[in-house]
């Protein structure tokens, strides 16, 4: 159905070009603010190309899980809007949204983002939940990206609010900040034909062939792995693909090292 | 006859005054119109698509097309604890009053059997969040090029104690002592009311008293709604010859 | 004798009262209430007379009789193909209209057209219910393959178009792509890739500045390089303003491309 549009993106991918313009390895221009929902905990705002995206973090007491009676908790929840696209829908998470969620959650908790054990408050009786939650304000493609950098901007601005012992005072917030021990960040690279890109647009997203998202951590070690699409890739490609990543995770983190710094 | 006190509130604000008030239009570039509407610390995001295909079939109607609304918070959007996803009671019944809101406005008799979806999301709040969604709604309408008599402008009044005041924040919501919220949704033009809702206790006084004070601070918001709308076309001329 | 609050080319939002006054015609996008002429969308104001109406700024395509359209095939029945408009009303091209030469009845219609294909077609007819009949019996009506389809705000075409195909035979020329432009808002480009992100560059630049005055001049400079004298163009500009609009709004047969 696609066809004559993905035969026109080859086209001009051949000549190494974009119809937005880019080459292929380019970034759409990206945008970061943190600390901008006074409701939240730590939030954070990313603008990649017209793709936003709004991250808050809510922090609640619960029970640790039997099995790790000393560690607190992640839960990562991503809410394509249906403010932000024609093609979303209201409803309970599609499969595009359990994506996004599960990717950015592999890749916050395999990178041992978090200490976890500072999460607990008291052994087997209380620990902290970190609630990451993720909107679309407007989808223009490459959600999982742009969802890895608001997730990291919000978790490195979050603040710890006050806890008696008993209930969470949401109204003050300590200087605490949350133990974060690693930065992963996200890169997914499309192949279209035998070209690769990062940051597809949401046009490019409907003729991409296969995807590959990769978590890259600060040391360049690699912490979640994502293959979507409905075309194979070869183990050359898999090469060529985390070899993208690396490079252009490591961009991105300068970009974003102000920000990160807080 | 009840007289304006003129004590502070308890963020220093005279009784008529309103929270600062930001509002943008054409912030989802997917859409067909949308807008943004901050007031204080509430702020909301609302974007139209239509008119536009309808299914299931059984809700077209072949007269004209027809409004849906839908109001969501996100979920790190309130003041204390995390909002579960998925919509409430709550704002089922903030979604249905909103279409009500909006309605008498719209001339929808261009479109039969097509929709026009309204989505308003909440990223921050401190009281007053329906009536953001609201303001936000209309200028993401006339954004969308919708044919409307009027831009809505919707706003909570109410007492404190006897005293009339306009918008209401969240610790005044939250205040020992007699509260009343009424939000309210006004046609400035003819000055039609197409939302009224209460809660607390007021005598019918007060009400009119209460209302009075629309007359006083629905013109700011409505100017604020008509920049946002006419912002997007300031023309940058100058800065063109200049380069 | 009213008079007019607001003035002519100024940006009006609905509830606006743009004249006061039981002389003045209400035209498109405004409406009487007593002594007023108010304005029911976001729009630029253009008088003729006593006739006060909006030029759109913004809204979704309507299916209108008589307008070129670019289309794409979405199902196949035994009576045609039917068709995306780029509007909230499906379009249907019957196996009658298809062609001026016979196709019988149980032929295979993807020799045709098949679904995903984009066609430029006209608009013969449109019922109070919005179901909407096309032809592609017509001068230049066809299949538009191998070329790219772009979305643009319907309320710009005419902009894009220019007067008389002035701005779209610019583009074509400074960038060497054959472009045909929708009434709806669809717009197919066909060249070189590098070509085509000029030429999709410069419909972005059209669509952005259409309601500032100098457009052609300024379009003129950015696709050729060349910088003309303001006095050149500077009168005339202003006029062009709304009258090219409200011509090219009929749908003329050669200002599709």
């Amino acid at each position: 159905m696609e066809e004559d549009f993905k035969e026109q993106v080859k086209r001009a991918l051949s000549e190494g070009i974009r119809f937005d313009g880019r080459k292929l390895l380019d970034f759409r221009k990206l945008e970061v603010e943190t600390g901008i929902i006074e409701t939240a905990e730590g939030s954070s705002r990313v603008k990649l190309g017209d793709t936003e995206i709004l991250c808050g973090i809510k922090l609640e007491v619960g029970t640790p899980y039997p099995d790790t009676p000393s560690e607190g908790t992640i839960s990562v929840n991503a809410e394509l809007l249906p403010l932000s696209s024609p093609e979303f829908e209201s409803g309970p998470p599609g499969e595009e949204a359990t994506e996004v969620a599960r990717v950015v959650d592999r890749g916050i908790r395999e990178a041992k983002t978090l200490d976890f054990k500072k999460l607990c408050i008291e052994e087997g009786k209380k620990a902290w939940i970190v609630n990451i939650d993720l909107c679309t304000i407007n989808n223009a493609g490459n959600l999982i990206d742009a969802s890895g950098i608001a997730a990291l901007a919000a978790l490195k601005n979050a603040r710890m609010p006050e806890f008696d012992g008993e209930k969470v005072d949401y109204k003050k917030k300590t200087n605490k900040k949350l133990p974060l021990t690693r930065l992963p960040l996200p890169c997914t690279v499309i192949k279209i034909g035998d070209k690769f890109l990062v940051d597809p647009s949401s046009e490019e997203e409907t003729v991409t062939e296969a995807r590959l998202t990769v978590a890259v951590t600060e040391k360049n070690t690699l912490c979640a792995l994502q293959k979507g699409g409905d075309y194979p890739i070869t183990e050359k490609d898999v090469s060529s693909m985390v070899d993208i990543a690396i490079e252009t995770t490591g961009k991105l983190r300068e970009m974003l090292k102000e920000k990160l710094k807080e | 006859m009840i007289h304006l006190s003129e004590e502070k509130r308890i963020d220093g604000r005279a009784a008529d005054e309103l929270r600062p008030i930001t509002a943008k239009a054409g912030v989802v570039p997917r859409a067909d119109g949308s807008a943004y509407f901050k007031i204080g610390k509430t702020e909301a995001y609302a974007a139209v698509y239509g008119p536009r295909n309808l299914f299931p079939r059984f809700l077209q109607d072949p007269e004209k097309g027809i409004l849906r609304c839908r109001y969501n918070m996100m979920p790190f959007s309130g003041m204390g604890e995390r909002v579960r996803p998925g919509g409430s009671r709550r704002s089922k019944e903030i979604s249905m009053v909103t279409k009500k809101a909006l309605l008498p406005v719209l001339d929808l008799q261009d479109f039969p059997n097509a929709v026009v979806d309204v989505f308003i999301e909440l990223s921050q709040t401190d009281a007053g969040s329906r009536c953001a969604g609201i303001c936000a709604a209309a200028i993401a309408l006339a954004d969308a090029g919708l044919s409307m008599k009027d831009l809505p402008v919707a706003v909570a009044v109410g007492k404190i104690n006897d005293r009339i005041i306009a918008d209401l924040n969240y610790d005044e919501e939250a205040t020992e002592g007699e509260v009343a919220d009424i939000p309210v949704t006004v046609l400035l033009r003819t000055g039609e009311i197409t939302l009224l809702q209460m809660d607390g206790e007021v005598t019918k006084e007060q009400l009119m008293d209460a209302l009075k004070m629309l007359k006083k601070v629905v013109p700011k918001i409505q100017k604020a709604q008509k920049d946002a709308l006419k912002e997007k076309f300031k023309t940058f001329v100058e800065n063109e010859e200049a380069r | 004798m009213g008079k007019m609050l607001l003035s002519e080319k100024e940006i009006v939002v609905p509830g606006d009262i743009i004249a006061e006054g039981m002389n003045f015609i209400p035209g498109a996008g405004t409406f009487r209430e007593g002594d007023n002429i108010i304005a029911s969308k976001l729009g630029m104001i253009s008088t003729s007379g006593s006739l006060i109406k909006l030029l759109p700024l913004s809204g979704k395509y309507m299916p209108k009789v008589g307008d070129t359209i670019i289309c794409k095939v979405i199902d196949l029945s035994m009576s045609g193909w039917r068709v995306d408009t780029n509007s909230a009303y499906s379009a249907m091209l019957s196996i009658k209209e298809a062609s001026s030469r016979y196709i019988s009845r149980g032929a295979d219609l993807t020799r045709y057209f098949r679904v995903g294909d984009y066609i430029l077609t006209k608009i013969i007819n449109v019922t109070s219910q919005k179901l909407v009949d096309l032809t592609m019996k017509g001068p230049g009506l066809r299949r538009l393959s191998a070329g790219i389809v772009i979305s643009v705000n319907p309320s710009k075409v005419p902009r894009i178009i220019g007067k008389n195909g002035s701005m779209v035979s610019l583009i074509k020329q400074a960038t060497n792509c054959s472009i045909v432009v929708g009434q709806n808002g669809l717009v197919w480009i066909q060249g070189n890739p590098k070509d085509q992100v000029k030429a999709i560059s410069a419909i972005r630049k059209i669509e952005e500045e259409a309601h500032i005055s100098g457009l052609t001049e300024r379009m003129e400079k950015s696709l050729n390089g060349v910088a003309h004298s303001p006095k050149e163009y500077s009168s005339k500009e202003t006029s062009v303003n709304v009258e090219f609009s409200e011509e090219n709004q009929a749908g003329e047969e050669q200002s599709f491309e």
